[in-house]
């Protein structure tokens, strides 16, 4: 209660600094609903032990669990134990998928002789397609942009035959992204009337 | 309202007339944030509106989200204000036991409130409890929803129900669809 204290009184003319988890976003007192305390108490108290200690002594934890009732106390603890289970399966499998997804470099015939390279893949590393569009142009000095597929998703398209430039340099620069992973293909796919 | 992650769509920037316009709506609705709104919005920053889905349109200074608002409804703060100026709005406090249906969304409800836990204006309050305000509020008033034993404040939304009525009936639907920490709002990115 001791921290409610300190929130009122007189408005203050400056505004508060709040330090929000590393971990899970929220204000680090609301850790323990956010489904992921283990590693929230962690990252606290490598950040902020000041405020870890008194979070997470045992004083604290005792007056939390006075305020509710025995039977209360029971059904959240099983609630908090599912969403902790949710959370780490969600994480999991977010991984999975990071980890499976493939990155594809395709060249692209235009015409004839002219080429342009197709990405695809990459927002499911965590990437901005219009930011690594951008560099990619920067790059390359080339034209480099982010076109729709007609499949639903998002591509970028860089104009050139780039496609084992930007694989060394997708290498180079994103090195979350297992090597294994991106794969160059020569699409032959001809565009009617060319 | 933002259950679910949502994606933002096109940021585009805000007129300075309108910009001017939103000001003078937030000292309107939160006359205590009057001495801050300097803070909040600097009158040489240039706003940006995004928008976001079912309608929601959401006032951002680069990419620290302030105020949003569904439609024409009333301008709610982003719970990010909310932390910096926490005594700038009416506030009620929910008990212990509600944090975890709040925190995953669920409409607030009456005992949350009504529990010795659960804080409303009460014009006998004395000593800290004087912070939750002395008058009742009427239905549609924006209110900030803090938490039994914490200091910052979890939820944001408008009143469904008058808390003289909330005090009297003791049951029922206090709030709903409002923003929670931790929701898609609260989780959005605005790189």
């Amino acid at each position: 209660m001791a921290d409610v204290a300190t929130a009122a009184g007189p408005p203050e003319p400056q505004a508060k600094q709040v330090v929000y988890c590393g971990v899970c976003s929220l204000p680090p007192e609301y850790c323990e609903f956010g489904g992921t305390v283990k590693k929230c108490e962690e990252w606290l108290k490598s950040h902020h032990p000041d405020m870890h200690e008194r979070l997470y002594s045992q004083d604290t934890i005792n007056a939390n669990m006075s305020t509710l009732t025995l039977e209360a106390q029971k059904r959240a603890d099983k609630d908090a134990q599912k969403k902790a289970a949710k959370a780490s399966a969600a994480e999991a499998r977010a991984q999975e998928i990071k980890a499976s997804s493939k990155v594809l470099i395709k060249r692209v015939e235009r015409n004839k002789r002219k080429y342009v390279t197709a990405v695809q893949g990459l927002e499911a590393h965590g990437l901005e397609l219009k930011k690594v569009a951008k560099d990619f142009g920067k790059k390359f000095a080339t034209g480099s942009s982010v076109t729709k597929l007609p499949g639903g998703g998002e591509e970028i398209t860089v104009q050139g035959d780039l496609s084992d430039d930007i694989y060394d340099y997708v290498v180079e620069t994103y090195k979350d992204i297992p090597e294994d992973n991106i794969e160059c293909i020569e699409d032959k796919k001809k565009k009617g009337g060319g | 309202m933002f259950k679910k992650d949502i994606t933002p769509g096109a940021k585009s920037k805000v007129k300075s007339s309108a910009q001017r316009a939103i000001r003078n709506k937030v000292v309107e609705e939160y006359p205590l944030l009057a001495p801050h709104i300097d803070e909040i919005i600097p009158k040489k920053e240039q706003l940006d509106l995004v928008k976001l889905p079912d309608r929601v349109s959401l006032y951002t200074l680069g990419s620290t989200p302030l105020f949003f608002q569904h439609m024409d409804d009333n301008l709610l703060p982003h719970l990010s204000v909310v932390h910096k100026f926490p005594d700038c709005f009416s506030r009620i406090r929910i008990d212990r036991g509600a944090i975890r249906f709040v925190l995953s969304g669920a409409t607030l409800m009456v005992p949350g409130l009504t529990s010795p836990g659960g804080r409303l204006p009460d014009p006998e309050a004395e000593g800290e409890d004087e912070r939750y305000g002395k008058e009742d509020l009427e239905p549609g008033t924006v209110v900030v929803v803090e938490a039994e034993g914490k200091e910052h404040a979890c939820f944001v939304g408008v009143l469904k129900m008058g808390t003289s009525e909330m005090k009297k009936v003791k049951k029922g639907q206090a709030m709903e669809g409002g923003h929670y920490l931790g929701d898609g709002l609260w989780g959005l990115n605005l790189g």
